[in-house]
């Protein structure tokens, strides 16, 4: 079992790429070439691949939710799923009900999910471990049978089917390339938050809480209201990146929200890198196409395959992706498992 | 002046016979060539409704079997199925893959109603055929609003309105009890048997229970109904429940009149797991021939299916009736591939799906078979209701029709 | 009335079958800390290869044992194998790695024999009784798993290794340096868990029919059942498993339509954990600074 670390007080918080002490300007230009990288590639490929690459953006968003939860909260949840169901048909009624454009369902997605964030949270709160997951799962497992309940607003079974967007026309893009930009500018917005948050009060005081509770509580940090409030931002970026996946696929039912959905995340999420930003990319990469490589290795058990995929990842990095890769990220924050009096 | 007619009449008869040759090489849209049809499909081969990727397996094994036997009019078939967990974001990505990627020229036997309800739309939008669906929903038979998507089996709404005529006749006096799959699936046959009831239906239908997948038994829903004294119960159950369902009504000591969905009336499923004496009795519908039902065993058409499955599909378990669906389907599809000819246009394949006059099939109840015409896209219309011996499904009545 | 006792009954045999999965829960978790989520996976497999056994041509006792001996072997060898890597990492690197288990005995399952659902023999005779209140086949798994939690709980309080197993759980170092093979020990306390879910799974195959699925919405009640009875504790896990049952029925029938039914029934349980949050019989965990 793991001994609690508390992050050396020199080498700070992680943010995108690196310490908050390391060559401001080298880090700057990794950023903007990557972007540059986003920016240029939908235009090299084909719309079909355009349309996986924006679905590994949202996937992205949903998993950097979960990150700031469970990486820098020490929360494991097993219910983002209900959140990312939550944002999508809030913004399927609002598009199909009251014919709300596609964009103008972004905002209250965001709103309803933060909402719904802070009133599980609460109750949350009361609970470490496993009970945590519990009551996760719970959430994952009510939204399909709330979603089909309430049919005259969801639409049951049935689903809703959206209508399809429509780019601006002066920039002369296609559906699939407009949207994957769509997806793109909400991601960097997201990322932009999350540092910022993590960077500041709020950040430090998360990671103290996450670290050592009782050492937090009594210098003053009000573990409560910091851990509500982390649920609320974390559910909603995944609502977001919900209501985003609703408009992109262009239909909403309560057969895509699964339980499956929500360990999805939790997968990538680890794979990924908990604690980091930039595994939650990575996470909405593993997401996306490694079922599908799964399936074409071997289409007699695919989810066999994936499952050794996982665990080979787990093996080599079991901090993920980035946070194995990027030590001295990994280093200042390391994730605590043990709870138990020593 | 003789020689430049005969010139231009020999340049127009030339142009004339190579525009023929042309043609008789065959009009295409994306998928077919001279030597390739592609065929597109998506099955649920993972998570809870993996139990119906047997229908994908066997239609795999069916077109590798016309592959060796010289393909259809000298094409091969492609035939590229892929996973969707039967969750509706991921049907539209393999579709859309299927489609922009993969080139296919039609989508054939895609399963569940929430996965084509997601493609419906797109493939519509796109004109691409979305042909033979795999779900017996009611909603596939729209040819002025989906031109493009045709459904092939009975849907459930028909089979619940067979149970709603019964009753009617039969037991006008009936008190209903109602057990079914909190999805679309279950949801059809009881708003089926709702329609079919006509007003007399809020009276009648006095309890209902749902159950969930995960759900790891249905004995309490089975014991609620019992309490709401029923004495006529119908269950629209995948086969797991389904037996679990009947096992638990004879356990319990209820007798009602039990109508049991087709989609788990399988002898050597079902009807074995739930015990063959606590079945006799139950009352269910069905429009292809049960593999496990000795009343077929020796007839020619089963001899051949499982001939078929034994060499081309071994791995599937013959006692399994989504293995003659599988079967059933496909030969629908390689007899309407083969009436194009070598038209294989996307516009050609629709035309002939809709032309299809009184086509029997092997392995379909006799007195069942498929007709289309442009304003009916639902093939198969019709069911035969049958009750159980304790051995084999005993054929009654006539074949009818749910409407 | 009768119905009452109907559902009371429906739900106890129903709770039953949790129960056995949360000893094997319970189990793993006391001897390692953790929540295994392969366990209903692992559990099905086992009785699949049941299966083939009895299949084969052997008695069921004889294909019974077999497989125990199997599982328990299995199950060490997940420990030392599998889960060894990420003892010392991050728990969420520990959980994936159960996930990864559970889709990979789930798939593998699949592919080996197929989805189509089997019925399993039962060494119980089914005959209803009591009125047909409940079947002979029913009291059969309450009492298989009350007899293991009784095997349990006399192995961890009597014996040497049960004791060895607690405290190697509990301060691996101090174990250590007391001369116990703390890493002997895990496997084994996987090997029983192991074993405890074959005969879960063997036992509840008869009742719910066997396929690939069969496990995954009875890991999930099970679980609940767990946490409610308090994690650590196995009288715990049976108790919170029959009381899930239970609920899960009486919710179902008199509470709310069936379709919310899950929804409600979590919403209990969890009800009950804000007001004991560490279930009913666990004990709270008490953290020096």
């Amino acid at each position: 079992m793991e001994k609690p670390v508390i992050a050396p007080a020199t080498e700070g918080l992680a943010g995108v790429g690196g310490s908050a002490l390391s060559s401001g300007t080298a880090r700057w230009i990794g950023i903007l070439a990557l972007i540059a990288l986003a920016v240029a590639l939908p235009f090299a490929l084909s719309k079909y691949h355009v349309f996986e690459l924006t679905m590994v953006i949202i996937y992205a968003i949903a998993v950097l939710g979960l990150n700031i939860l469970t990486g820098y909260n020490g929360q494991i949840s097993l219910g983002h799923g209900g959140f990312f169901a939550a944002g999508a048909y809030t913004a399927a009624i609002l598009m199909h009900r009251y014919g709300v454009p596609y964009w103008g369902t972004l905002p209250p997605a965001a709103l309803i999910c933060f909402i719904l964030g802070v009133l599980f949270g609460l109750p949350a709160l009361r609970f470490e471990g496993p009970y945590l997951a519990l009551v996760t799962l719970a959430m994952a497992l009510a939204t399909p049978q709330l979603l089909k309940y309430f049919d005259s607003w969801t639409g049951g079974q049935q689903g809703i089917n959206l209508p399809k967007p429509v780019p601006p026309h002066w920039l002369g893009l296609d559906r699939d390339r407009w949207l994957y930009f769509v997806a793109l500018i909400v991601l960097l917005i997201a990322i932009r938050i999350a540092a910022n948050i993590l960077h500041g009060r709020t950040g430090r005081a998360l990671v103290a809480i996450r670290d050592q509770p009782i050492a937090a509580a009594a210098m003053g940090i009000h573990t409560s209201r910091y851990k509500t409030i982390a649920f609320g931002i974390s559910t909603m970026f995944t609502g977001v990146a919900g209501a985003l996946a609703a408009i992109v696929v262009g239909y909403v039912s309560p057969e895509g929200y699964s339980l499956f959905l929500s360990v999805s995340f939790l997968v990538g999420s680890a794979v990924g890198g908990i604690a980091t930003i930039g595994g939650a990319i990575v996470g909405g990469l593993f997401i996306e196409f490694v079922p599908n490589l799964a399936n074409d290795i071997s289409d007699a058990a695919p989810w066999a395959i994936y499952g050794l995929a996982m665990l080979l990842f787990m093996y080599a990095m079991p901090r993920g992706v980035v946070g194995t890769l990027w030590p001295r990220i990994g280093r200042a924050i390391i994730y605590t498992g043990s709870k138990k009096a020593e | 002046m003789a020689r430049s007619i005969i010139a231009t009449s020999a340049l127009a008869i030339g142009l004339a016979l190579t525009s023929g040759l042309a043609f008789a090489a065959g009009q295409y849209s994306p998928g077919a060539s001279d030597t390739e049809i592609k065929i597109g499909n998506t099955m649920p081969y993972s998570g809870p409704a993996s139990a119906y990727g047997i229908i994908g397996k066997t239609e795999a094994a069916y077109f590798a079997m016309i592959n060796e036997q010289g393909g259809i009019n000298g094409r091969k078939i492609n035939f590229i199925s892929r996973d969707d967990g039967y969750s509706p974001p991921k049907t539209v990505e393999q579709v859309r893959q299927l489609v922009e990627q993969d080139q296919v020229l039609l989508l054939f036997s895609t399963l569940g109603t929430p996965p084509n309800v997601a493609i419906h739309g797109y493939l519509n939008d796109n004109k691409v055929p979305q042909l033979f669906v795999a779900t017996g929903a009611e909603q596939w038979n729209n040819p002025k609003k989906f031109p493009w998507t045709m459904g092939l089996i009975p849907s459930y709404g028909t089979e619940a309105r067979i149970y709603a005529h019964y009753i009617l006749k039969n037991l006008p006096n009936a008190k209903i009890a109602v057990l079914y799959q909190n999805d679309d699936f279950g949801k059809d046959y009881l708003n089926g048997l709702r329609a079919g009831l006509g007003d007399k239906a809020a009276k009648m239908i006095v309890a209902t229970q749902s159950y969930e997948t995960t759900d790891p038994t249905v004995d309490s829903q089975v014991v609620t109904l019992q309490g709401s004294g029923a004495d006529v119960l119908m269950t629209a159950a995948i086969p797991k429940f389904a037996a679990q369902a009947i096992r638990k009504v004879y356990d319990a000591g209820w007798k009602p009149t039990y109508f049991l969905s087709s989609v788990s009336n399988s002898v050597g499923t079902v009807m074995k797991n739930a015990g063959y004496e606590k079945g006799v009795g139950i009352i269910s519908a069905a429009f292809a021939k049960d593999p496990t039902d000795p009343q077929w065993a020796n007839t020619p058409e089963y001899k051949e299916w499982l001939a078929f499955m034994k060499k081309y599909n071994p791995s599937a378990n013959t006692a399994d009736v989504q293995g003659v669906i599988g079967y059933s389907y496909a030969q629908t599809l390689v007899a309407v591939l083969k009436a194009c000819g070598d038209n294989l246009t996307r516009e050609n394949i629709m035309k002939q799906a809709a032309s299809l006059h009184d086509m029997k099939l092997p392995m379909l109840l006799p007195g069942i078979a498929l007709s289309t015409g442009p304003n009916d896209f639902a093939p198969i219309k019709k069911m035969q209701p049958e009750k159980f011996d304790g051995t084999t499904w005993k054929l009654f009545g006539e074949v009818i029709s749910g409407s | 009335m009768h119905q009452f006792l109907q559902q009371i009954f429906s739900g106890l045999a129903t709770g039953a079958i949790y129960a056995s999965v949360a000893l094997a829960l319970v189990m793993i978790y006391r001897a390692t800390d953790l929540v295994n989520f392969a366990q209903g996976e692992m559990a099905m497999f086992s009785t699949y290869i049941a299966w083939t056994l009895v299949n084969a041509g052997l008695p069921f006792w004889a294909a019974f044992l077999i497989t125990l001996v199997v599982s328990f072997v299995g199950g060490m060898v997940i420990e030392r194998v599998l889960i060894r890597p990420v003892e010392n990492a991050p728990v969420l690197a520990a959980v994936i790695v159960t996930i990864a288990l559970l889709l990979i005995f789930n798939s593998t399952a699949g592919w080996l024999y197929s989805y189509t659902v089997q019925d399993f023999p039962s060494p119980f005779p089914d005959r209803p009784i009591f009125g047909a209140l409940i079947t002979t086949r029913d009291l059969g798994v309450i009492a298989v798993t009350l007899v293991m939690l009784v095997m349990l709980f006399l192995f961890f309080r009597f014996t040497a290794t049960g004791l060895a197993m607690r405290a190697a759980a509990q301060n691996p170092e101090s174990a250590r340096l007391c001369g116990i093979p703390v890493g002997r020990m895990l496997a084994i306390g996987w090997g029983l868990a192991a074993a405890i879910g074959a005969t879960a799974g063997i036992m509840v195959a008869p009742v719910l029919f066997l396929d690939p699925n069969m496990m995954g919405g009875v890991l999930i009640y099970a679980f609940a059942g767990a946490l409610l009875g308090g994690i650590g504790s196995p009288v715990g896990a049976v108790v919170g498993g029959l009381i899930v049952g239970v609920t899960e029925n009486l919710v179902g029938t008199y509470l709310i339509a069936s379709q919310l039914k899950l929804t409600v029934a979590f919403a209990l349980i969890i009800l009950v954990l804000v007001f004991r949050p560490n279930g009913l019989f666990g004990t709270a965990i008490v953290r020096r600074v």
